[in-house]
């Protein structure tokens, strides 16, 4: 559903993707593994028209979607949990999560999107007028992904979800990716956590240095000698 | 220039005079407040400090001023007629000229904006010349008496329009899904774009709202002083005093600054002598600056 061909992005004169290929299958969870500082955040930016590619295609359902900006990806249903969450801290809770229904995809069915987002996240209903920067980092991050929901994706991109969250809380973010994934979202799984991630994708890339290294299933991946090596510690 | 000292104490021990001061200044004070609402507004949201704010107040004024002589319509009519043409000229300049500015060095903004101002401010001079114009409304002379109180009604309905004004725009930032989502822009712009809002749309509107308010101001002012081309540059800075004192980026904060400022400029013409207030505006300034460096409402850092 989402193809990515020969994609290359720079920041000046440094060059943070190096034609990457890849392709996201409808209703899979498709992880992306790489040390920091591999580009892929970079590659979620550009996907989503955050960064422009300066040459490569990106496709998704069946269009050529190469630097639309943001707001016109995220009408087309590519969602994404951003790096860092990416909340509006001096909002309320509330206010973030309406405002991820502002695209007109989301606008007219919002309030039940928030009725649903509010039953996923019980939490979040108890804490809908407090600052959303006055959260925990766990409650932060359902935030984030009820946010990211109330725009009604199709895809979901998610960078980093457990990042910083205490061992409980990464159990239930990843409980709720496995939940999406069973409603048949398409998934895009970022995560430093790489056994997990490579034991619920279905498919794999590694990316080093901007450049696509290896592709296969998540398990074929987890037995790799060179992905134990670099990324599940031996 | 010595001061009078005598005159001083009598009029700081005349409790009727002081509380007339008071009002006066309040009242302008509301007006300016709704002009610097604009600036700081532009500023919170954009990150763009438009120089041509006071410039776009004169607009306003001439504006009005033209209105009432050709069409007979009170200020405070003109007000919605400018909030509207100053809304689409800050939507256009925001999406046409400062959208493509906005990653440049920020002096490369400052010249951009100055030169906005240089060209209002010159084609001001052109169309209008250099004489005050004023306008003549029936209840010019008119005032209403509270106690010991004599409050002129001109200056009642520019307060009033302005608080007007100034409720109208907390609510709009406040209640509706357009406002939130400036605010949210505001706040984190990565963010804004990762769920999809179209941030140029919204600094366009935030400009055409700032240019709004202080288009409205300036329908307001005309009710208060003459329009020349020469005060727009004393009210660029009037705005930046204000927006500073209360807190860059502050709603509540420009509007307390305004007060302020008019209540510290009626004293500064009571006590001391009219020519004497914006020393005194700047001498405020620089006070609150070495005590609250941030502005009253402003956030740290
Ligand atoms: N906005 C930016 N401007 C300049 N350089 C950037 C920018 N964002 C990222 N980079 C650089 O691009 C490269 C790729 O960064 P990116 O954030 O995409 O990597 P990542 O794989 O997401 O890393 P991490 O695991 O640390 O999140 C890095 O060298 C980074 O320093
Ligand atoms: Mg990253």
């Amino acid at each position: 559903m989402l193809e990515v061909e020969a994609l290359s992005l720079f920041y000046g004169d440094m060059q943070a993707l190096d034609q990457v290929s890849l392709t996201v299958p409808e209703r899979q969870i498709t992880a992306i593994v790489g040390a920091n500082g591999a580009g892929k955040t970079s590659l979620i930016r550009a996907i989503a028209g955050i960064h422009r590619p300066s040459s490569g295609r990106v496709r998704y359902a069946g269009q050529d979607i190469t630097g639309w900006p943001s707001h016109r990806t995220v009408n087309l249903g590519i969602g994404q949990v951003a790096e860092g969450r990416q909340l509006f801290p001096t909002l309320t809770v509330r206010e973030n999560l309406e405002l991820g229904a502002a695209v007109p995809r989301a606008r007219q069915a919002a309030r039940r999107t928030l009725d649903d987002v509010l039953a996923l996240f019980p939490r979040l209903a108890e804490r809908q007028t407090q600052l959303a920067g006055t959260l925990s980092g766990g409650e932060q991050q359902m935030v984030a992904i009820g946010r990211c929901l109330m725009g009604q994706p199709d895809l979901i991109m998610f960078d980093e979800p457990s990042l910083g969250l205490a061992p409980a809380v990464v159990q239930d973010v990843f409980r709720i990716i496995r939940d999406l994934a069973a409603r048949g979202l398409t998934l895009v799984l970022v995560e430093q956590n790489v056994r997990a991630s490579l034991t619920l994708a279905h498919q794999a890339y590694v990316l080093e240095t901007g450049r696509i290294v290896l592709h296969g299933t998540g398990a074929d991946l987890l037995a790799d000698d060179g992905v134990r090596r670099a990324y599940l510690g031996g | 220039m010595a001061l009078d000292l005598t005159s001083f104490w009598l009029a700081i021990s005349n409790g009727e005079l002081m509380a007339n001061t008071l009002v006066k200044g309040t009242l302008t004070g509301l007006v300016y407040g709704l002009m610097a609402l604009g600036l700081s507004v532009i500023f919170g949201v954009v990150r763009v400090v438009n120089f041509a704010h006071g410039e776009m107040m004169v607009v306003g004024m001439y504006g009005a001023w033209l209105l009432a002589v050709h069409a007979g319509l009170d200020p405070l009519l003109a007000m919605p007629v400018m909030a509207a043409l100053l809304f689409a000229g800050g939507y256009l300049l925001q999406r046409g000229l400062i959208n493509r500015f906005v990653t440049r060095p920020e002096h490369v903004q400052f010249l951009l904006l100055v030169a906005v101002a240089m060209i209002l401010a010159n084609t001001a001079l052109m169309l209008f010349g250099p004489d005050a114009r004023t306008v003549q409304v029936d209840y010019a002379f008119d005032s209403i008496l509270v106690g010991p109180l004599i409050l002129d009604l001109i200056r009642i309905y520019a307060a009033g329009f302005a608080i007007l004004l100034t409720l109208l725009l907390f609510a709009f930032f406040r209640f509706t899904l357009t406002g939130k989502a400036i605010r949210a822009a505001a706040d984190n712009l990565l963010g804004a774009q990762v769920i999809g809002l179209d941030h140029q749309r919204l600094y366009a509107l935030t400009f055409g709202i700032g240019a709004a308010a202080v288009g409205a101001g300036g329908c307001l002012m005309l009710l208060l002083i003459d329009a020349t081309p020469m005060i727009a540059s004393d009210f660029t800075i009037l705005g930046f005093i204000i927006v500073i004192l209360g807190g860059l980026g502050s709603l509540m904060g420009a509007l307390v600054g305004g007060i302020l400022i008019g209540v510290s400029e009626a004293l500064a013409g009571t006590l001391i002598e009219p020519s004497m207030k914006s020393m005194v505006s700047f001498g405020l300034l620089i006070l609150v600056l070495l005590i609250r460096p941030q502005g009253l409402f402003g956030r740290r850092g």
